[in-house]
């Protein structure tokens, strides 16, 4: 019998005439591909295509092919379909993945092009006029009081204005990604470029290390239903506290870390022994209705003072309605995550076929709590696969106050997308807690890379504003006239109120 | 990123009543008749903050919250009436000793302190629950002590004097839950529904009396409380007996039994990772 019907999913090509036998993909690979007799000798069944190796290789010397020829074709029978066959007929298991939903889907973002000015309207130079980024994040009021300055003009009266709004310096912040998913290299890295960004990271659900306490103004405080980590101290620390309901990439479902990557560091932030596995149950146990949610809500406003608290959900059919319960259970922001977001770990299955697309989740929730008359009582963060800048002023256009991008800010750390996160070996040192991956990234660095992303899609969004002619980017928010579909069929193009190109 | 520092304000439409506090002897009285929450929990920060350490509110009446988030290992806070939804959330430190009923949410995601209720109690208690004491004299509702756990020093004990319903101790991670089923309202009923521990893979469940394989999660294996067993637990019911007023020597005359975990990972083989 065959040990598996599993082929190698890519070929590791060395030109050895070329090899220094240095050894350092040996070195390099979190896999194990390499072993090293006299040269590198690569098993390509442990191959990921990370591209760690091909990366770091000194003679440039190594090559990832596809194995094309693998598998018989079939259009039906696509080669990851019979691959999963193959694995759950020799496991009876679940199959288990991660980074965001890798399916030919429609992306909405790519049928939806910008408006720019011509000739009736000036287009503004955004290099050498004022261009607003600044956002505020929480419930604005219904109306404010103003009263005469006293020369001739006009101030807000006393206590009026917005209260426990979060200050941001640009409309992009980081997803929540937890310390036990991601190394603590990695959190810092976000941290720190938060707080020089002006901008906020996301614990996600693995409490907060110490070390980050520095930067805890820039940093949401996430309470997911395993509620680890989460004491006053963390509560009162944050900038925000967010309740995470569901995440795009696993709606419905809870997570688990495996007891692998439960070590001393992460069992302390967490507050749970080592090496058990940290479950997240799939509800939260004490919200089984919208009013429970409200309960959850002011229950955490209590215990921290006052803080903004914001609902993460998944983007899934009815969102619209759940995103006005929420809005009414008082949260200050909803978080909407699209159906390819990313994730450390999720069943395949989940990943694959559950939720709907960002586009539409924002456009409807946008135009529900508008119709309500309840839109300025929260802010609307939308994530799951924001790209570029252009998917950035695309989302706030539809409806969207702030997005917020995890898979984009770890491809600036040196994520190459090979979905393999759950395995805890990942060789570019991020979501992995072994201690010879970790030190890969320097926190210092990282950062340096994050802000860097960050000021040029925010430079980018800059001259998308100039062009529209609008100098503040909450001119742009939820101002689908400046949209235009191509090639997006007349029920989408009505579900996101926007007009297809030519119209 | 400054926060604005919330005051209640009046509410339209509603009667507004504002606390009335008075001292007398060491002992700072809190009137919450007609009390909103919000304004109760206000007062009751701010006389702590100011150095009160023995507290006593009247006429509680369904609100919220009280005690939530609240530190300060040598406070002790006596509440009289019946107490509403989330007493002692995220608490780190107190004592609070309910003289009536509480509703849900008791000790949810709870740190540390001692909370007695000299009644019954709602549903979903301790809830995440990581340190301190929660004793509840009498009968409790769904989904007691779901995903209690503990770390390092901080093991949660709970202790029920009456009789459970469905999901008592699901997804446990760490600490103790105890039933007595003995101050129970409902003689008739078992002495817990279904679904006992399901998905538990931490802590310890004693139970005075005896349940069906059936009622219980598949990941729990039950058996006899030993010796041992009973030298970890005795200490525990001596310390409840105390505070509720209860006969040590009685509540010990029914033998206990004990439900642990198969295993600290139930689900580390459900999965294939590809």
């Amino acid at each position: 019998m065959p040990t598996s019907f599993i082929q190698p999913e890519f070929k590791v090509k060395i030109d050895y005439d070329k090899c220094h036998k240095c050894g350092r993909c040996v070195q390099q690979c979190g896999w194990g591909v390499y072993s090293f007799n006299e040269r590198p000798i690569p098993d390509d069944s442990k191959c990921r295509a990370c591209h760690r190796c091909v990366t770091y290789c000194p003679a440039h010397c190594i090559t990832i092919e596809k194995n094309t020829l693998a598998y018989r074709e079939n259009d039906n029978w696509s080669p990851d379909a019979r691959k999963a066959v193959w694995r759950q007929a020799e496991t009876g298991g679940v199959l288990l993945t991660s980074m965001g939903n890798p399916k030919p889907y429609q992306r909405i973002f790519d049928h939806l092009v910008l408006d720019a000015c011509q000739v009736t309207n000036p287009s503004i130079d955004p290099l050498r006029e004022p261009m607003e980024l600044r956002t505020f994040l929480g419930s604005k009021p219904d109306s404010v009081q103003v009263e005469s300055d006293g020369n001739g003009g006009f101030k807000l009266a006393e206590g009026e204005g917005m209260h426990n709004n979060v200050k941001l310096d640009t409309p992009i912040i980081f997803s929540p990604m937890s310390y036990g998913s991601v190394s603590l290299n990695v959190h810092k890295s976000l941290a720190m470029a938060a707080t020089r960004l002006g901008t906020l990271m996301n614990t996600g659900e693995g409490g907060l290390h110490a070390d980050l306490y520095p930067y805890q103004d820039n940093v949401i405080v996430q309470v997911a239903s395993g509620r680890f980590g989460v004491n006053p101290d963390y509560l009162n620390r944050g900038a925000a506290i967010e309740i995470k309901i569901g995440q795009g990439a696993k709606p419905g479902i809870g997570g688990h870390l495996p007891g692998e990557k439960i070590n001393k560091e992460v069992s302390g932030t967490r507050m749970i022994p080592q090496g058990t596995d940290a479950i997240s149950p799939a509800p939260h146990h004490d919200i089984y209705s919208i009013e429970d949610l409200r309960q959850l809500i002011y229950a955490l406003k209590e215990a921290s003072g006052y803080k903004p608290v914001g609902v993460k959900i998944a983007a899934v059919h009815n969102v619209a309605a759940i995103a006005s319960g929420i809005v009414r259970a008082g949260a200050d922001y909803v978080y909407l995550d699209g159906f390819k977001g990313g994730t450390g770990a999720a069943p395949q299955v989940i990943r694959d076929h559950i939720g709907i697309p960002i586009e539409i989740a924002i456009a409807v929730v946008d135009q529900r709590l508008r119709d309500e008359g309840i839109r300025n009582n929260a802010s609307i963060i939308a994530a799951g696969s924001i790209r570029s800048s252009a998917d950035v002023a695309k989302a706030i256009a539809l409806g969207a106050d702030v997005v917020a991008i995890g898979s984009a800010s770890l491809m600036a750390l040196g994520c190459h997308l090979c979905q393999s996160c759950h395995t805890g070996s990942c060789s570019w040192g991020i979501t992995t807690q072994k201690p010879e991956l970790t030190r890969r990234i320097d926190p210092e660095w990282g950062a340096e890379q994050l802000v860097n992303l960050v000021h040029a899609w925010s430079h980018e969004v800059q001259e998308i504003l100039g062009a529209l002619g609008v100098n503040a980017v909450e001119s742009l928010r939820g101002s689908r006239e400046r949209l235009r579909s191509i090639g997006l069929d007349e029920q989408t193009c009505k579900i996101l109120g926007v007009k297809p190109a030519g119209m | 990123m400054a926060q604005t520092k919330y005051k209640t304000e009046p509410i339209e439409g509603y009667l507004h009543v504002a606390p009335e506090v008075r001292v007398e002897g060491d002992i700072t009285v809190i009137n919450s008749n007609a009390v909103y929450y919000k304004e109760l929990n206000e007062v009751i920060r701010e006389v702590v903050a100011g150095g009160a350490k023995h507290l006593r509110i009247e006429n509680v009446n369904g609100q919220r919250y009280i005690g939530t988030g609240l530190a300060g290992k040598d406070v002790k806070i006596e509440v009289h009436g019946t107490a509403g939804n989330d007493m002692t959330m995220f608490m780190d430190g107190p004592t609070i000793e309910v003289f009536g009923n509480a509703q849900d949410g008791v000790g949810n995601t709870m740190n540390a302190g001692r909370v007695i209720v000299h009644g019954d109690a709602g549903d979903v208690l301790g809830y995440g629950m990581r340190g301190g004491r929660v004793y509840i004299k009498g009968d409790v509702g769904y989904r007691v002590g779901i995903h209690m756990k503990a770390y390092e020093s901080l093991v949660p004990i709970m202790v029920v004097g009456g009789k459970a319903r469905d999901f008592f101790g699901e997804y446990m991670a760490g600490g103790m839950l105890v039933l007595l089923g003995m101050n129970t309202q409902f003689a008739e009923q078992p002495l817990v529904g279904s679904f006992l521990g399901s998905g538990m893979h931490g802590g310890t469940i004693y139970i005075r009396g005896t349940v069906e394989s059936w009622q219980c999660g598949k990941e729990v294996g039950i058996a006899e409380a030993n010796e041992a067993d009973m030298a970890e637990l005795t200490p525990v019911l001596a310390d409840y007996c105390e505070a509720q007023g209860m006969d040590l020597e009685e509540v010990l005359a029914e033998p206990f039994i004990k439900l642990t975990p198969f295993s600290h990972r139930p689900y580390g083989k459900l999965y294939a990772p590809m």
